[in-house]
């Protein structure tokens, strides 16, 4: 017997739900960054994962959106670092709760 | 495809990941996010997606680990070492996992074993990308560029 589709839909959602778990629950800026890649993950494992059972398979568009999904995250890792970097330039913390300048 | 190598997978990558989110510190945090990572693109080398689990590894182990040790490596001198935990957060990723998991368990359509499928070269998958996906390909590559200069401008010293 060989793994169906939902296997592979339950790992997807245990790696989105742990990347969230990371994301909310953690108060340093470079955890969320993390958080935030493994749910981009989670969802790149599920185009895969659909794309394979699918009737269609012939086509490649889930290949191609997942490789693209992979080029968006590499920028938003790019970006989200160097503003982490500028937040403790000038902070000089990199706890999100210490950032309540705008707050009321 | 082989449950045996699913489950080893799937143990080694969801253990990785979450040791990447809850280790305390940051360096052993992000070695585990690359195992985690690895096990993602065996699981794409599973399904028969073997380019995008190439790149996978190139990009997140290659380039995103290193990155964010780089930025570890920068942000160093914080004085303060406990950050905290909220556990707030662990009750609402166990309520979305429940929610999760129940949904797909209640789909019938979901349950479906893999038909047989011809692989998708890396010949293929190039000239898609150049035929059907040619505006799409342009667009991440501006987008690439953008988020380059974006990135510099971010962390360029302020001249005084």
């Amino acid at each position: 017997m060989s793994p169906t589709l939902q296997f592979f839909l339950i790992v997807s959602a245990a790696l989105f739900c742990i990347g969230l778990l990371a994301a909310l629950s953690r108060r340093h800026a470079i955890f969320i960054l993390i958080g935030i890649e493994m749910m981009l993950a989670a969802a790149g494992l599920n185009f895969i994962a659909f794309w394979r059972f699918g009737s269609e398979s012939q086509q490649s568009t889930g290949v191609m959106v997942a490789i693209f999904a992979i080029a968006i995250a590499a920028a938003e890792a790019a970006v989200g670092l160097a503003l982490v970097l500028a937040v403790y330039r000038h902070y000089r913390t990199t706890n999100v709760d210490k950032l309540d300048q705008l707050k009321g | 495809m082989n449950t045996a190598a699913f489950i080893i997978i799937a143990v080694l990558t969801l253990s990785a990941a979450l040791a990447a989110a809850t280790l305390p510190q940051l360096i052993h945090a992000t070695l585990a996010f690359a195992v985690a990572f690895i096990g993602v693109a065996a699981f794409y080398f599973l399904l028969g997606a073997e380019f995008v689990g190439l790149v996978q590894v190139f990009i997140y182990v290659g380039a995103v680990a290193v990155l964010i040790v780089f930025t570890i490596l920068l942000t160093r001198r914080d004085p303060e070492k406990d950050h905290g935990f909220n556990w707030t957060g662990v009750i609402i990723a166990i309520l979305v996992f429940g929610g999760l998991v129940w949904s797909i368990l209640k789909t019938p359509a979901v349950a479906i074993g893999a038909p047989k499928i011809e692989a998708l070269t890396v010949k293929r998958i190039g000239e898609t990308l150049m035929t059907d996906y040619v505006w799409p390909l342009q667009c991440v590559g501006v987008l690439l560029t953008a988020a380059l200069i974006g990135a510099l401008i971010l962390v360029m010293e302020e001249k005084r």
